[in-house]
């Protein structure tokens, strides 16, 4: 073996297997800090409010607590919901967060318009953008009444 | 496109000199005797640099206050993406590069190359070890589980038993008798925030002094002429660097570890083992009681250490070859066998632990929250067989006729929700087979339960939540 040849067979060894253990680390390091946790606790329906308290065809703030899994922490959070009876009475429950940057909205009862105060996009009562800088219509949370409650589940992103 | 890339690296290192600087290091020259016997340094700094990296993405994910350390450790087990693979890497990192440590000083030892000028590197290497053995006292209190907490109150409890300065290293370990939270936060900074970069400089300043004196040469080397570092040592220490890569990554994939059940202060029954590298200092703890007992924790240890660093001013002789050096020999085979025979007798003396130790909390523990009769029926899958054929026991013997567990169950007895942490398995066993031993005037009949019996319905027991 000629010493060119022998100095390329460490070379390529060095940096080889130097390669695999690159990867061997970088891999399992991109899973772990790329890849979304399994989650084991689904966060399950909650009830909120009886339907009989919410008023037809106005929006009403509806607060309540729900059990959350942020990591390895079960938090029982204080959150709420804008809720819209119709007129034949199927209910609608918008996510409270606005849709352009995540500020709160309230709803303006002399104007009849949801508002948010951050950058002034304005919602109608069934959530469609009237006006300002917000994508998409509000987000709605899935609902079902059981035993006379409003059940909320998951939080639907609107088209 | 070469010219072009070679403009680049020209231009970098007028500016930088990082070429002439790497070239410099790598093409240093190294004695003709230099082959597999050197490459164990460059291992040791391979595995620190793992430790590192795998530190760090576990802090990633780790909450460093006790309870919460706990349940964040959990979730890194359970529902983190190769979060297992990484807590592994790190554990078995831990342990090789003891391993590792004490071949690269078993091979400098034997080959003296401790001997004049070497001795502030040898020095240097020394404390190298007692930060790497530190790096392993700290972490073991870290996922906070029953076994951090037992382990370390054993290790603040020598700490205050040293003479003099005992109150005061109490104090410093944020201990007052026993773990608290105090003692972890100061386990958790001495773990991430003291040690890493005092091993970075020192491992820097162990290197420096390595390329100012050169690598050790061997009787013999000085008629030789001299060989160069690049690439055939390089090529040896990747070949080492890789087999040690492998041996951990195979460990950290195949050698399941569990996490044990929350840090219990009131466990009675628990069994407190030290990592497998300090069970030889634990055993010896056995040998010395009463007020002798400091010589055996202390005394001896800081000797050990003392001696350690003193050998290159010891040993004074002139270089000769290893297969000259036969004290030094019976020396290493004097220790070797010091460590293994207390070792083994540590092992030998551990008691089996009972079946409800061997549950990994990091696994499906939803089981634990049924009721004995639904356990006994089976209707949880990944429930263990032990606790199923204990809750079945327990249903058939009728014992929530006076007995609640998890809300179900008469209230003529205790209930038995927490048991491990009120009473031992040995107390319940007798329990069993003379109740009015254990507790006169009792209604409680006797169980004489056959060994397996016994086994399972304690095991069970013992699983039970708080």
């Amino acid at each position: 073996m000629s010493e060119l040849t022998r100095r390329r067979f460490y070379l390529s060894f060095i940096y080889g297997l130097g390669g695999v253990i690159g990867l061997g680390l970088a891999v399992p390091a991109a899973l772990y800090l790329l890849l979304p946790p399994k989650l084991t606790r689904k966060d399950d329906w909650v009830a909120v409010t009886p339907v009989a308290d919410l008023k037809a065809g106005e929006p009403t703030e509806v607060i309540y607590h729900q059990k959350r899994t942020d990591g390895w922490k079960t938090l029982n959070e204080k959150r709420t919901t804008w809720v819209v009876k119709g007129q034949n009475s199927q209910i609608v429950a918008f996510g409270p967060q606005c849709t352009h940057l995540g500020c709160a909205y309230h709803w303006e009862a002399d104007k009849s318009q949801f508002l948010c105060p951050c950058h002034t996009s304005i919602f109608a009562l069934d959530g469609k953008v009237i006006a300002g800088p917000a994508p998409r219509p509000l987000d709605r949370f899935e609902t079902k009444v059981q035993n006379g409650k409003l059940m909320l589940g998951a939080l639907r992103e609107s088209a | 496109m070469k010219a072009f890339k070679n403009r680049v690296f020209e231009w970098l290192d007028h500016r930088t000199g990082i070429e002439t600087n790497i070239r410099k290091f790598l093409y240093e020259d190294i004695p003709a005797s230099s082959g597999w016997h050197q490459v164990f340094g460059s291992v040791a700094v391979f595995l620190f640099l793992v430790q590192a990296f795998t530190g760090i993405l576990l802090a990633f994910n780790y909450a460093p206050t006790p309870g919460e350390a706990y349940n964040s450790m959990r979730y890194i087990l359970t529902e983190v993406t190769a979060g297992r693979l990484m807590h592994g890497l790190h554990h078995w990192g831990a342990s090789m590069m003891i391993v590792v440590v004490v071949l690269h000083m078993v091979q400098v030892f034997l080959f003296g190359s401790y001997k004049k000028p070497r001795e502030a590197t040898w020095i240097a290497g020394v404390v190298l070890l007692l930060l790497t053995l530190t790096y392993g006292l700290t972490g073991y209190l870290l996922p906070w589980d029953n076994k951090a907490y037992w382990g370390t109150v054993v290790v603040t409890q020598i700490a205050a038993g040293v003479p003099l300065l005992g109150p005061y290293l109490s104090r410093l370990l944020g201990s007052t008798g026993d773990v608290g939270v105090v003692t972890f936060a100061r386990f958790y900074a001495v773990h991430v925030l003291l040690l890493p970069p005092a091993t970075g400089l020192l491992i820097l300043a162990h290197i420096v002094l390595v390329r100012k004196h050169g690598v050790a040469p061997v009787p013999g080397d000085d008629q030789l002429p001299s060989k160069k570092f690049y690439p055939r040592q390089a090529f040896l220490d990747t070949i080492a660097v890789f087999t040690a890569f492998v041996i951990l990554f195979t460990l950290a994939v195949v050698a399941h570890l569990p996490l044990e059940r929350l840090a219990d202060p009131s466990d009675t029954a628990y069994i407190p083992r030290p990592e497998w590298y300090y069970l030889f200092l634990f055993q010896m703890l056995k040998y010395f009681s009463g007020p002798m007992e400091v010589f055996g924790s202390v005394v001896l240890p800081g000797l050990a250490i003392f001696l350690l660093i003193l050998i290159p001013f010891i040993d004074r002789t002139p270089l000769v070859r290893v297969s000259k050096r036969v004290f030094a020999m019976a020396c290493i085979v004097l220790a070797g066998a010091a460590w293994g025979g207390l070792t083994l007798a540590a092992v030998k003396s551990t008691p089996p632990s009972g079946v409800a130790a061997s549950i990994d909390y990091a696994g499906p523990i939803d089981w634990m929250q049924l009721t004995p009769a639904a356990l006994g029926r089976g209707s949880d899958k990944t429930a263990p067989d032990f606790a199923v054929a204990g809750a079945k026991l327990f249903t058939k013997k009728g014992c929530a006729a006076c007995h609640m567990v998890n809300g179900v169950g008469g209230k003529l007895g205790p209930p038995l929700n927490g048991l491990s942490s009120r009473r031992s398995e040995e107390w319940v066993q007798e329990n069993f087979i003379h109740p009015q031993k254990m507790a006169p005037g009792t209604i409680m009949p006797a169980y004489p339960f056959n060994e397996t019996e016994m086994r399972n319905i304690i095991g069970y027991l013992f699983t039970i939540p708080e």
